[in-house]
């Protein structure tokens, strides 16, 4: 089937090479990472985490939600699914893909990664992070590839699939588990330690990913013949709009207890993201930026009038998909290490060249994501001819 | 069980500080010298010399009665050049493994509106912890940095991939990581101690390679008295006699991480 990835048309391929070329970009100045060393990021002493992982998180999420598909398709029975399952198991491949590679960025020692298959450590959750997530990008391989092929060849799919596809339903959950368990179980540092964290996370994720894969298919269906279909969009809205509105239900929950108890050191962390503290705020306007894009999303997403307009669909899925991103990918990382342990506030914003090499890992996703929903199309159209 | 046999084999033979008379252990003791000389890889300690020091479980009791600026600085030198610690002009990259803060920012869970004059302008050392129970340790998914029998908490440079798991679990910000390389920013290099290159962690190791030696860790030399060093696991020892007659804090001693370093206020 993958020869289907390496004919397309004139578009398909210029998309491709710009992808590559930005990859090469990237590439370069990952190379002067890897020579200079860590400090060309804007990470410090005290933010010893960036970019790079908060991105890993963000990507972890995305990758988890492909269970909102496979959920009502395969244990609800939901037929309209059958036609996009497969879209969502190839967007958990490459985003898993992209949570590998983000973490390989941030090591400072890239070559002795496999210190860490050669010393297991089950203390360390960064350990059980690497089995989860290899073992949750095998499945998704093994059982998006086969399904398809099934499908290609008319014939149901194998009868040993579904044990791994039930399985699949809680290792996505572990996936993002394991990971809110990176940080939630660090005794000094307060804003992660608490036991919502996992569960903000998949809800978070349930939201933006779901709302990622609706601006796929409206952007499949405009660039091919293949239409993933009203009713599976609508659908997927409303999974987005359960998503978001338990992911702030949580952050409310969050907000309550740091700041009804006034905990200092639960408090100050928050306290910093949204109205700086001791004169230090940089990510201020971007946190309330979040909010209000979060917050408009789920206004528009609970009118039936409006989640029914594509268009504003998709407008209200790229305001869910950034104020996530933000969130998680700007706030939850670095609002953790400020202010540091010994209560200073030293601040962290990305630098050019971190951005770029976090530009280049999303076009290797991007990557690896168009060749396979290129494969999934070219055999829906095959079917379909 | 191992483990206990093993360091009360240990405290057994340090007859050099005359701990009591063990001798049906003897036999014993020698054999557990030679196997704890002869371990590789992350278990490796320092190579002992006949006098090393030796305990169950090394402590720190700071004196903030005899500290002053000067006799900080003095220890942070003393430290940073004894193990080759670079000084990077940009604060972002800064290596630091002991250093002086003040109270507010040393124990900021119990900060005070009404302190003690003496205490608010003090400068305190603030180091690794050396915690009994240490969250870097649980967190670190190579066992590059581990705890040794006689609880210091060392780091091996070889094995760190520089994830900084270890700086996000510690909860005492003791932990830096090399942003860059630290070769090109060490004045005078010592070469009785390695030097690290970038990408991995590093902090303070109590002076394992002097307590191997027979030495005193270089901070508590320089502290004129400040800083007392010994065994917290031995009722006689200094560090147990000054907890027995004064009241000492340590760093946020309610996450259980258990810190070997006290400080008398």
């Amino acid at each position: 089937m993958l020869e289907k990835a390496l004919k397309g048309s004139k578009a398909y391929w210029i998309w491709i090479f710009a992808l590559l070329g930005i990859i090469t970009l990237g590439f370069g100045f990952y190379l002067k990472q890897l020579d200079f060393g860590l400090g060309i990021t804007g990470m410090n002493r005290d933010v010893t985490w960036g970019f790079y992982i908060a991105q890993f998180t963000f990507l972890v999420g995305v990758a988890a939600s492909a269970v909102m598909l496979v959920i009502p398709y395969y244990l609800h029975n939901y037929k309209a699914f059958g036609k996009i399952t497969i879209m969502g198991e190839f967007l958990a491949i490459s985003s898993v893909i992209m949570c590998i590679l983000f973490i390989i960025a941030d090591l400072g020692q890239p070559m002795r990664l496999l210190n860490v298959l050669l010393y297991p450590t089950p203390h360390s959750m960064l350990f059980w992070d690497m089995i989860v997530l290899s073992g949750y990008l095998v499945i998704n391989l093994v059982v998006g590839w086969n399904v398809l092929d099934a499908e290609r060849n008319s014939v149901p799919p194998a009868k040993w699939l579904k044990p791994l596809i039930y399985l699949s339903v809680p290792w996505a959950i572990s996936i993002h588990t394991v990971t809110a368990f990176l940080y939630c179980g660090l005794p000094g540092r307060g804003f992660w330690l608490t036991a919502v964290l996992a569960p903000r996370f998949l809800a978070s994720a349930f939201a933006g990913g779901p709302a990622f894969l609706i601006i796929l298919c409206l952007l499949v269906r405009k660039v091919t013949n293949f239409d993933p279909g009203k009713e599976q969009i609508q659908t997927l809205a409303k999974v987005v709009v359960y998503g978001s509105c338990a992911n702030m239900f949580f952050f409310l929950c969050e907000v309550f207890v740091a700041m009804y108890s006034q905990i200092p050191e639960h408090m100050d962390h928050l306290q910093y993201l949204f109205f700086g503290l001791h004169g230090h705020g940089v990510l201020v306007p971007w946190m309330w930026t979040a909010m209000v894009l979060i917050v408009s999303g789920i206004i528009l997403l609970l009118i039936p009038a409006a989640r029914q307009n594509e268009s504003v669909l998709a407008v209200a899925c790229v305001f869910t998909f950034v104020g996530i991103w933000i969130d998680k990918g700007m706030g939850m990382v670095a609002g953790g290490f400020v202010p540091n342990p010994l209560h200073e506030v030293n601040e962290y914003f990305p630098t050019f060249p971190e951005v770029m090499i976090a530009v280049a890992v999303y076009a290797t996703g991007f990557l690896v994501l168009t060749m396979l929903y290129k494969v999934f199309v070219g055999v829906k159209e095959e079917v379909a001819g | 069980m191992e483990n206990n046999r093993r360091s009360f084999l240990k405290f057994a033979g340090v007859s050099v500080l005359g701990l009591g008379s063990l001798s049906l252990l003897d036999g014993l003791t020698s054999d557990d010298v030679i196997a704890s000389s002869g371990q590789t890889s992350a278990e490796a300690t320092y190579k002992k010399t006949a006098n090393a020091l030796t305990a169950k479980r090394w402590g720190m009791v700071i004196d903030t009665k005899k500290l002053s600026g000067k006799i900080c600085r003095k220890m942070e030198k003393a430290c940073h050049q004894i193990h080759n610690v670079p000084h990077h002009e940009n604060k972002k990259h800064e290596i630091k493994w002991i250093w002086e803060a003040h109270y507010k920012h040393v124990f900021p869970g119990k900060q005070d509106e009404f302190l003690e004059e003496r205490l608010k302008e003090l400068p305190i050392p603030v180091l690794c912890n050396h915690c009994a129970n240490p969250p870097c340790v649980q967190a670190c998914p190579t066992q590059a940095t581990f705890q040794r029998e006689d609880g210091i908490v060392l780091m091996d440079f070889h094995r760190c991939i520089g994830c900084r798991f270890c700086m996000a679990a510690c909860p005492y910000g003791s932990r830096s990581f090399n942003f860059r390389d630290p070769r090109e920013a060490i004045a005078h290099e010592n070469e009785k101690f390695p030097t690290r290159m970038k990408g991995v962690v590093e902090k303070c190791n109590f002076c394992a390679e002097r307590l191997a030696v027979g030495k005193q860790p270089a901070c508590v030399e320089a502290s004129k008295g400040a800083l007392v060093f010994g065994d917290l696991a031995d009722p006689n020892s200094e560090v147990r006699q000054l907890l027995k007659e004064n009241y000492a804090i340590r760093r946020k001693q309610n996450l259980g991480s258990n810190p070997s370093v006290y400080y008398l206020v």
